[in-house]
């Protein structure tokens, strides 16, 4: 088995200021990786740098393809990076309204990336559109619903649907569940954990909580002033941290 | 000696139909490559023109550019030849560039339109200039002109669709009536203008040159001869021309697109002929 994705070496700077610098890892087909660490750690840096939304300054990340195989996706063209970006990735964002069309109603969408790939029945489509609100606790009854009309949580889990409609095999999650009242997100959080592994999705998931990363992540990347200063599986860096850093976010967890 | 100071004044008070040489050189450049480009918008410099925006200036820029002293100018606003709008710039090239004018369809070489494709066979030779508000089919969903321009470069339609799915939800039908969106030669989506879908399928295989002009926005396409323009649609819901459910009151026709126009003070309304050449023609000759 070959890595879904290998990063390797990457830097963003902002200007002289540093946005994350020498950061490598392999990501495995069915894996979830969790990027924690303190606000301006560099975790949306890496990030965007990873799903093509920021150009970084060095470094390659390496993706395979379905069709050519390992592809560097920094050096590959934009269009193809876009078809990239509509078809074998998702990126779900921290605020909903980022990650939808808040003019078009809930179906439109969902239905907004099958028929980017070339999906021309409305029948199937709108059928589609109403299986993935089903699949994530929304009433098909609201599919003719404006998104401003749902609630945080409901609009989160209605980007979710919208980006996993068509079936991507890696999916960029920034902070999804920031923002959302605490039983909202231990609701989405159960959501998000099923669709991982019913669809045996692989996923990049940031987050500065580490309750999240618990629940989620299979493996650990904790960033520190753009830096990883530690790797390792979830359990072992929670219950064992080694560097001073994880050890300080892991029992300023647990003191509140 | 009145001759050579008519001459002398068109020469001097305004070019022959009123912008300069460079001007229509430049509007002609971009015209060629948007016959080069089907459905493309070509960004071109738009003038000032003595009339304001919304009022057809790019349309004016295209036909001041295209026209020869040659020409048989015919001039249709939502059909009519004798509205205000249709009138002026009708005016404005009769005293601009001297041209022959006239109100048929089959005489003109050169037609500027606002909102209707004549219902008469438009021929070859023949030009059609558009007048055209809004040249970007997917400015509604997305504002940033950057991105739209992207989307046209990679042909990524997702979106109009995404306008039609939406019209279904909400209305069981597409119920986009006008300005109803067309994929040139299987490449480019192209806004038609607010013409009725009705007239879609002329813009189709259209033996005439049509030019669309847009003078606020500064953008000109085109579509050359014989060019396929699909309007868009699902297999499930296919695209269908709107029809006539009347005759025309007038002339009896039946194919073609009509206005509901009141007739007296007591509600009384009859459906006619939006083309008036179309109607008229027809009237005189089953009178003959
Ligand atoms: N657009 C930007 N311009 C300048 N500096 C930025 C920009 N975005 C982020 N930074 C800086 O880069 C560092 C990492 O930021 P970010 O990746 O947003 O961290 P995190 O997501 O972990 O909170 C921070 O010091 C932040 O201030
Ligand atoms: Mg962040």
């Amino acid at each position: 088995m070959s890595p879904l994705l290998s990063v390797r070496d990457i830097e963003k700077r902002y200007g002289a200021h540093i946005g994350c610098t020498g950061v490598s890892f392999d990501l495995w087909p069915g894996e979830v990786l969790g990027i924690v660490g303190e606000s301006g750690s560099g975790k949306s840096t890496l990030l965007s740098c990873l799903a093509g939304h920021l150009a970084p300054d060095r470094g390659e990340v390496i993706f395979d393809t379905r069709t050519d195989g390992p592809r560097d996706t920094i050096t590959m063209s934009e269009p193809e990076r876009r078809m990239l970006s509509r078809t074998d990735w998702a990126f779900v964002h921290q605020h909903a309204r980022d990650g939808l069309r808040m003019g078009v109603s809930a179906g439109g969408n969902v239905g907004e990336r099958l028929m980017a790939v070339g999906a021309r029945h409305y029948g199937e489509i709108r059928e589609s559109a109403s299986d993935w609100l089903g699949r994530v606790e929304i009433d098909e009854g609201r599919i003719d619903d404006r998104p401003s009309t749902f609630s945080g949580g409901m609009q989160q889990r209605l980007q979710i649907a919208r980006n996993l409609v068509t079936g991507p095999r890696l999916v960029f999650m920034d902070e999804p569940t920031g923002g959302l009242d605490v039983s909202v997100q231990a609701r989405l959080l159960d959501l998000l954990r099923g669709l991982v592994r019913d669809m045996g999705l692989s996923v990049i998931i940031v987050t500065h909580d580490l309750a999240v990363v618990r629940l989620l992540a299979d493996r650990l990347m904790v960033m520190k002033s753009g830096r990883v200063v530690e790797t390792g599986l979830t359990d072992q860096v929670l219950d064992d941290p080694q560097h001073a850093y994880t050890q300080l976010l892991v029992s300023s967890v647990l003191q509140v | 000696m009145l001759r050579e100071r008519g001459h002398f004044m068109t020469e001097t008070a305004y070019n022959f139909a009123y912008l300069d040489e460079e001007t229509k050189r430049m509007i002609r450049r971009a015209i060629l490559k948007g016959l080069a480009i089907p459905g493309y918008q070509v960004p071109f410099a738009s003038r000032e023109m003595p009339m304001p925006y919304g009022w057809g200036t790019g349309g004016v820029q295209v036909s001041a550019a295209v026209m020869t002293p040659e020409d048989r100018f015919k001039v249709i606003d939502q059909g009519a030849d004798d509205t205000t709008n249709a009138v002026s710039i009708r005016k404005f090239f009769e005293r601009t560039a001297g041209v022959a004018t006239t109100t048929r369809t089959e005489e003109a070489s050169l037609i500027q339109t606002r909102h209707r494709i004549p219902e008469a066979a438009l021929a070859e030779g023949q030009i059609l200039v558009y007048q055209v508000p809004i040249p970007e089919p997917l400015r509604f969903l997305e504002p940033r002109e950057s991105e739209t321009r992207k989307m046209h470069a990679l042909e990524e339609y997702g979106l109009m669709h995404v306008k039609l799915y939406e019209d279904i939800s909400r209305h069981g039908h597409i119920a986009t009536a006008y300005a109803y969106p067309v994929r040139v030669e299987g490449r480019y989506v192209m806004d038609p203008s607010p013409i009725p879908k009705f007239d879609n399928p002329k813009l189709s295989d259209c033996p005439a040159i049509q030019l669309f002009g847009a003078g606020r926005e500064q953008r000109i396409y085109a579509l050359p001869p014989y060019t396929r323009a699909a309007s868009l649609d699902f297999e499930d819901y296919p695209f269908e021309a709107s029809k006539a459910e009347h005759p025309c009151a007038l002339c009896g026709a039946d194919d073609t697109y009509l206005d509901e126009v009141i007739t007296d003070d007591a509600g009384g309304r009859m459906f006619v002929c939006s083309d008036t050449d179309y109607c008229e023609t027809r009237q005189k000759e089953r009178a003959a």
